[in-house]
Formats: structure tokens, C-alpha cells, sequence
């Protein structure tokens, strides 16, 4: 049986032997490809602090059979900034002062990237909440994250009216 | 998590064949399955990663008007089709108040009627379970079951299923697709999941190595699309099972009901079908008395298996409150919270 699979990592392809079928996404990423951005907290899809983009969607990378995702286009944290310049989520997390100890702010981030992607919130904040609702604070930062969800939604929405 | 052998078939016929190893267990978004593994609690021996398997993974309108669903479809990309959820928004509301974004996002449509119950007991290798272990006993008859079954269950088990996209799909007479090593079969959703009876191991109908292809919907579900919702009531605001869930749809002739569908969630092992109370409220108006005499009805015949007589009464109130709701007309978008006793619009009677 051959463990090979092939997978673009923030825009590197890479391709990877696994020795085991058991390995996960974030195992493969944290403990193979030196990726340790996304975090292992419950390691059962339960606090999101795992969350990647795999084909552009936000998924628990926890839960997902490395093998099972031959061929896809992974983003993570370390992949959103471009060189210096900082992701507008990102920043908008800093300005918001949406996190404390920082544990769940990689997935935090990766979901809200994922989140404005689906465009299913708008701008109301209770729609955010419960998009977010996935992704666990033990800070309590909620507040600052929903603030800067929709603040880089704003964002980027203004950076798409420059370039358009 | 076990070791196990993992192959990827390419087409259904492949698949079927892998499934009938002993020990053999498939893999589609595996958010339920690889949980199971990591708790020790599902050890395969060997994983038929079927989330490739071409065409499965589309949603179709039949010439005869019903709609089917591939088992592959996800949970997301099914609630978020802007013409599924028009047509079917009490489904669309039921998948957006189940799990979170990121699971929805893997989990599919297929894997959703095969996922397993969310009994603590169930999942604690350190506990008596007859449906873990046949025969072990049941240490949630005894221990925290406030949130357990008040129909169907057996002094065998009392677990319950927690599917929310299922409570309306039992309601709308939703068929399972099946393919398997004796050839393809169909059967009614409101049969594919089993009662516990003296058998808890058994969840579904699925015989071993039989794959579900499709779910489809009769061309008769979509007319009660201006009438339909479901309420899901639970400990947390989101990112929660349901401690009882409702969907209901109603037809009207004028003022009058002339059809209704009713169901409801977490209260058996299976999504509950309340037929009898459908019936009652068939010429009936739609008042908040007509609809406590429906719930009544329908939760006529629930017991506690434990502490847990309460949630009779919140599944009498849950299906109250989803059958005024949908009495009020399908709202022109989902509320912020899918689902949520807390998002009554107004004029809809809130303290029930």
C-alpha cells in the first residue's frame, strides 16, 4: 500500500511519505512539516483550535485523514500575511485586542478568514458570533473577536474597492 | 487510535467490495468516525475512504419533481444551496443549527444518518454500554441521563440520535439510497434508524458492506416550503446536540391546516415521526390550543428513562413553538441563530 500523497502547503507543493495512516492534517503539519501555527487543543473537532483552509474551506484539520486529502491545496496560518505585511485579519485581531494568551488565535484567525469567504454573515454581529461559534476562547476575547471579524470585513471590503 | 489498512476506491462497485472485509468501516468527512477512533471506541480494521467516489456528490431535481441528494453532498454546501434551502428551508435550518462551521463543512450528508449516538456512556470505554459491548450493561440507566431518551428506548439502552438534518428529512418522508454486495435497495428514512429493543449495537438498517448512495426527497416535500421550521432547544446557544428539536410544516386551505409534518429530535433513537398528531391538526385552525393538543398527542406515549420526565414537557413546548413559528410563514432568511428558541420573531408567542 503506498502512503504517498501530494499536497500544496501555503503555495509550495510538497509531496510526503507517511509511514502511518493514522496521521492527521495537523499532525502532518505540526510534527512533519514544521508547521505548528494550527494548534492541537481537544485533538476531537471540538474547539476549532486546529482550524485550516483545505481547498479554500475552513475545516477541523484534527479530524482529517491526511491520506484522504491527496491533492489539496492547504492554507494555514503561516501562509495568510505577505511578506510584512500582515493579513487583514490579522491585523484587525491586534488593533481589537482579540485574544489574551493566544492559544486559539491561529484557528481564530483561519476560521474568520474561512468565514468571510462563505459571505453568509453580512455585517451583523450575531451572525458572526454564531459563524464563529466553532472556535473556542478560554480568554474570553469574544468580544474583541467579533469587533474584529467585522472590522476586516470592512477591510477588505474597502481593498476590494480601491483595486476594482 | 488502531492501526488499520486505508484504501481509496475509485468507483462504488470497488467500494462495496473493500466494505465486505471483515472489520471494515467507510470513510467519508470522517468528523464522526475518526472522533469514534480516537476514542477507542470504533476500531476498524480497515478504512474504504469512499470521499472521492465520483458523482456522489451532487444534488438533482428528478424528472418526477423530487429531489436527491448525493451521500457525498456536505452538510454546508447543501444548507447554503440557495435553491435547496428555499425549497426545503426547514432542512437548510436544521443542517445550519447542527455542529460548526468547520465541521459542516466536512461532514456529508451520508456519514450525518450514520452517525453514532452522543451517550456519554457510549463514549467512555470505562463505562457499561450495550451498545459499545453487547451485553455490558448500561450505566447511563443509573447515571447522568437527564438529557436521554422519553420514547422508544429499552431497559437495554436509552441513548439518543443526535441528528438535526434528520428530524425534518423523517418528516418530509425522505427515502435512503442504498448500494450493497446483494445489489441496491431503497428504504424510508423514518425506517433506517432502529429502536434499541434487545439489539442497541444496531443503529441502522444498513446491512454489513451496504453503502448509503443518495437521499431523496418526494416532489411532495417541497410544497410546504412557505410553512416550515425547526427548533432546536439546547444547553448552549450554538455548537450544541439538541436537548429536544422540533421541525414542523404545515399546508393551509385558506385558515384551515389541510396537511401537517411533524417530528421530533433527541427524544429516541431514532428521529420521531408524530404521525397521530398530524392527523389532529389536518382541518383544524392554527391556534395555540390546536397545537398543544398536536403535542400532546405526539408525546403521548413517553416515559423517563431517568431523571429526565423534563423533557417531555420541553418537547411538548419545542414542538408547540416550531408549529407556531411555521403557522407564521418561513421567514425570507434564516435568523442569525438556525434554529434557536431565543430568535422568536414578533408576534410569535415566546413564553409557551
Amino acid at each position: 500500500m503506498t502512503l504517498s500523497i501530494s499536497l500544496t502547503v501555503n503555495g509550495f507543493a510538497r509531496s510526503i511519505t507517511l509511514d502511518d495512516p493514522r496521521v492527521t492534517l495537523l499532525d502532518l503539519l505540526r510534527e512533519r512539516l514544521d508547521l505548528t501555527g494550527a494548534k492541537k487543543g481537544c485533538d476531537r473537532g471540538q474547539c476549532g483550535a486546529c482550524t485550516i483552509l483545505v481547498n479554500g474551506r475552513r475545516i477541523n484539520s484534527c479530524l482529517a485523514l491526511a491520506l484522504s486529502y491527496d491533492g489539496a491545496d492547504i492554507l494555514t496560518i503561516e501562509g495568510v500575511a505577505q511578506g510584512d505585511e500582515l493579513h487583514p485579519v490579522q491585523a484587525a485581531f491586534i488593533e481589537h485586542d482579540a485574544l489574551q494568551c493566544g492559544f486559539c488565535t491561529p484557528g481564530q484567525i483561519m476560521s474568520a478568514i474561512g468565514l468571510l469567504r462563505e459571505a453568509q454573515t453580512g455585517g451583523d454581529p450575531e451572525r458572526i458570533r454564531e459563524a464563529m461559534s466553532g472556535n473556542l476562547c478560554r480568554c474570553g476575547a469574544y468580544i474583541g473577536i467579533t469587533e474584529a471579524v467585522l472590522d476586516a470585513q470592512d477591510r477588505l471590503a474597502r481593498a476590494e474597492g480601491q483595486t476594482a | 487510535m488502531n492501526r488499520f489498512a486505508y484504501a481509496k476506491p475509485t468507483t462504488i462497485a470497488e467500494a462495496i467490495a473493500l466494505g465486505q472485509m471483515q472489520g471494515a468501516a467507510f470513510l467519508a468527512g470522517g468528523t464522526n468516525l475518526l472522533d469514534l477512533m480516537k476514542g477507542g471506541i470504533a476500531q476498524p480494521q480497515s478504512l474504504i475512504d469512499i470521499s472521492r467516489l465520483p458523482g456522489l456528490d451532487q444534488i438533482e431535481t428528478l424528472a418526477d419533481g423530487s429531489v436527491r441528494i448525493g451521500a457525498l453532498v456536505r452538510n454546508a454546501d447543501l444548507a447554503h444551496d440557495a435553491n435547496f434551502a428555499r425549497t426545503f428551508p426547514a432542512i437548510a435550518e436544521a443542517l445550519l443549527s447542527g455542529a460548526s462551521a468547520q465541521l459542516r463543512n466536512a461532514a456529508t450528508v451520508g456519514g450525518n444518518l450514520l452517525q453514532r449516538t452522543r451517550c456519554a456512556y457510549f463514549y467512555d470505554p470505562a463505562s457499561a454500554c450495550n451498545k459499545r459491548n453487547p451485553g455490558a450493561g448500561c450505566d447511563a440507566r443509573a447515571g447522568q441521563n437527564h438529557n436521554l431518551a422519553v420514547l422508544g428506548w429499552s431497559e437495554a439502552c436509552i441513548a439518543t440520535n443526535p441528528s438535526d438534518f434528520c428530524v425534518p428529512l423523517a418528516a418530509f418522508d425522505a427515502v435512503v439510497e442504498i448500494d450493497g454486495p446483494t445489489g441496491a435497495r431503497e428504504i424510508p428514512l423514518e425506517q433506517f434508524h432502529q429502536l434499541p429493543g434487545t439489539t442497541p449495537q444496531r443503529d441502522t438498517a444498513l446491512a454489513p458492506g451496504e453503502l448509503i448512495i443518495a437521499v431523496r426527497l418526494p416532489a411532495d416535500a417541497a410544497t410546504f416550503a412557505s410553512h416550515a421550521r425547526y427548533v432546536k432547544l439546547r444547553e448552549r446557544t450554538s455548537y450544541a446536540f439538541a436537548v429536544v428539536s422540533a421541525a414542523a410544516a404545515l399546508r393551509f386551505d385558506g385558515a384551515t391546516i389541510c396537511e401537517a409534518r411533524l417530528a421530533l429530535g433527541s427524544v429516541a433513537a431514532k428521529p420521531w415521526r408524530a404521525r397521530a398528531a398530524e392527523a389532529m391538526l389536518v382541518g383544524t385552525a392554527p391556534s395555540q390550543a390546536n397545537f398543544r393538543r398536536a403535542a400532546d398527542i405526539a408525546l403521548a406515549d413517553a416515559a423517563p428513562s431517568g431523571a429526565n420526565a423534563a423533557k417531555i414537557e420541553l418537547a411538548r413546548r419545542i414542538l408547540v413553538r416550531a408549529c407556531v413559528l411555521a403557522a407564521m410563514g418561513t421567514p425570507e432568511r434564516l435568523p442569525p441563530l438556525p434554529a434557536s428558541p431565543f430568535a422568536t420573531p414578533a408576534g410569535a408567542i415566546s413564553h409557551d
